[in-house]
């Protein structure tokens, strides 16, 4: 899954730029230690820590039994202690069974200290569907993490932002929720999306948080995504181009801190938006960001701004009824279709 | 294990410290209250559970504890803050909702905070249980010093945590200590209703460690059976879960008309109050006379009567900090 490039940069799939980041940090900071479900041995089931117990040892990749809450509330504790634990939760669907540990601790313990206490732990969890494994194992849940305040938000689409915002997200002294979307890991067995791998540098290096990244820029409709969203979004950029639309794609990158100045930039001068989400439609991702820009200036607005969102049910399991659900480029072209007849 | 006269007195004192306190905080509660009862209103809104009556879990624990080490509390944790050292002043004010409290005001009764002491707790049954776990945890990883205790009560053995953070603790053979304060009732519903044994100690035997039940809610058996436990803890023997048997004088909240409690049940608890009876056997022990023990209350009412003037005097925040401190 590596092949050389020039200048120290190598072609690399999130799951190694995440385990890179990881490794890199543990060599100069001995208190990053990780925990989770077959992290160490198996190196993660998404390849997200792999390589990273044969370099640290077991007593800083440390396997956990199936126990979320303890372990999460472990690290909560470890944190505040000072250490800085990165824990796995496999699956952010799995998150039913440890939220106490998420939203009521991790989450609140700055606050509710009044700053006394620093929570520096990163909670990595898998996101994503497209491969028919159904509403226990496929959701995306953005909008839960990011609507409860007291965690910060990332999720990243491609490899560079992947290991920038892991390092950043291992140096911040507030707890940082890092979504990675199971279909752009570079898993062969899930099915990846290619323009997740990208040239990554060998070196250290961080993103910073509330950034949104112009990834394509255009005139004419402002697309805006996160994750596998934004794929989606250049792939019909790419369609809308043939026919002569000029699509600019935003990628959030993190939706807490939300950069909400690039997305209204470039929405005043687009004058549309779409907000593509494979998180549900409904009280979201999609909602707020258009929120931010018609609370913000309805005068720029061409067209009634639209989202390419999940649909408010259950994932299902069928292979076409999952396809349908999912957004996709064609979807992006027909919303920006209505907008033209708007 | 038995305490020496100066922990006997240290146990005395911080006894009478947090029932006074809790005296104090239930008199003033119930200002702005009455006729009608609103939680919202008074110097002191919303929720309070006091913790009179259960002090001997929290001396007989703390007795073996330093600042360095940690202690995560419960929903009900005015007595083990206490016990571990926590700023009362700051605490007082934390309570009223002040600048000057511990999280100037954002956390209140059931999210107290000291880190100088290593102290937090949360409102949220059995959640208590896994910091303190991870926090046994970094001082292995560390190899710095230093134990953690996690209170919690019986209420909180049904609940995954307990099960999830005990399995954890001996598997991975941390330095930490879960004491279980059982005072009979979850709010109305009895031991007898919610938990299918009698003693919670055998529980321990699921997970491989060592259990211990300290009958009587008796100071200076709590001190014997958490010695050996934090002593195991600190030699790098694991994990020790403690049940005490512990009663609370109060309702569950202020407010709480306790009609669950069969007749009687409060005056037999008044009767066995572990603060007169902790008096009498230190002064018949010769740890103490007449005189110091009279010392010994007027210094703790003293300690109380400066923290809750603290508190009292102190300003309210200014209410657009409210939007200050998510993140660190």
């Amino acid at each position: 899954m590596t092949e050389q490039t020039g200048r120290n940069e190598r072609r690399l799939t999130i799951a190694r730029a995440m385990a890179e980041a990881v490794a890199q940090e543990m060599r100069i900071d001995p208190r990053v230690f990780l925990m989770g479900e077959d992290i160490a041995t198996l190196g993660g089931v998404f390849g997200n820590t792999r390589g990273l117990v044969e370099e640290f040892g077991p007593e800083r990749v440390r396997d956990t039994p199936i126990s979320e809450t303890a372990f999460i509330g472990a690290a909560v504790g470890a944190a505040a202690d000072g250490m800085r634990p990165v824990v796995e939760l496999m699956f952010v669907d799995f998150f039913g069974v440890c939220m106490d540990a998420i939203y009521n601790l991790m989450a609140k313990n700055i606050y509710f200290s009044g700053g006394g206490i620093k929570v520096p732990m990163v909670l990595m969890t898998s996101t994503g569907g497209g491969y028919s494994d159904a509403g226990q194992h496929s959701q995306c849940l953005y909008a839960t993490f990011a609507h409860l305040p007291g965690m910060k938000v990332v999720a990243p689409s491609n490899a560079y932002d992947a290991k920038g915002l892991m390092t950043a997200a291992l140096r911040d002294d507030s707890p940082v929720v890092y979504m990675f979307h199971k279909g752009l890991q570079g898993m062969g067995w899930l099915g990846t999306e290619p323009g997740a791998t990208v040239d990554v540098p060998e070196t250290s290096y961080t993103l910073p948080f509330g950034q949104a990244a112009v990834v394509r820029e255009g005139r004419d409709v402002t697309i805006v995504g996160l994750a596998m969203g934004v794929h989606n979004a250049l792939k019909a950029a790419d369609d809308l181009a043939r026919r002569g639309v000029s699509a600019e794609v935003i990628d959030l990158r993190t939706l807490v801190p939300l950069d909400r100045d690039t997305i209204r930039r470039s929405v005043a001068k687009t004058g549309r938006l779409i907000v593509v989400d494979e998180d549900y439609h409904s009280f979201g991702v999609s909602g707020e960001i258009i929120a931010s820009v018609v609370e913000h200036d309805l005068r720029g607005l061409k067209a009634p701004p639209q989202r390419v969102a999940y649909p408010d049910v259950p994932i299902p399991f069928s292979r076409p009824m999952e396809q349908f659900c999912l957004p996709n480029p064609a979807k992006i072209v027909q919303a920006f279709d209505r907008m033209a007849q708007a | 294990m038995a305490p020496t006269i100066a922990q006997k007195r240290w146990m005395y004192r911080h006894m009478l410290i947090s029932r006074r306190f809790e005296e104090a905080i239930e008199r003033i509660y119930f200002e702005g209250k009455t006729p009608a009862f609103n939680m919202a209103n008074g110097p002191i809104p919303g929720e309070m559970h006091l913790s009179n009556g259960q002090e001997p879990c929290a001396v007989g624990v703390c007795a073996h504890l330093d600042a360095g080490d940690v202690v995560t509390s419960t929903h009900r944790p005015h007595h083990v803050a206490v016990a571990k050292g926590v700023d009362l002043k700051r605490m007082a004010a934390e309570i009223f909702g002040k600048a000057a409290g511990l999280s100037g005001g954002r956390g209140g009764h059931m999210h107290i905070f000291d880190p100088a002491v290593n102290f937090s707790c949360s409102g949220i049954i059995a959640q208590g249980m896994g910091p303190a776990v991870g926090a046994a945890l970094s001082r292995k990883l560390q190899g710095k010093p230093g134990v953690a205790v996690a209170f919690l009560g019986e209420g909180a053995v049904n609940q995954g945590a307990f099960h999830e953070t005990l399995n954890l603790a001996a598997l991975w053979q941390l330095p930490v200590v879960f004491v279980v304060e059982d005072n009979a009732w979850g709010i109305s519903v009895s031991k007898r209703q919610s938990t299918a044994v009698p003693r919670n100690d055998v529980r321990a035997a699921a997970y491989g460690m060592p259990g211990t039940y300290v009958p009587g809610n008796d100071p200076l058996a709590v001190f014997a059976a958490a010695g050996e436990a934090i002593e195991r803890a600190r030699g790098g023997a694991g994990p020790t879960l403690i049940e005490i048997e512990t009663y609370r004088l109060a309702g569950h909240f202020m407010g709480d008309a306790e009609g669950y409690r069969p007749a009687g049940e409060k005056d037999a608890l008044f009767a066995r109050d572990p603060i007169p009876a902790l008096r009498r056997r230190l002064i018949e022990d010769g740890s103490l006379d007449e005189a110091e023990a009279d010392a010994i209350e007027a210094a703790a009412q003293a300690t109380v009567d400066e923290a809750i003037a603290f508190a009292r005097a102190a300003d309210y925040p200014a209410p657009e900090t409210a939007l200050e401190r998510v993140f660190a």
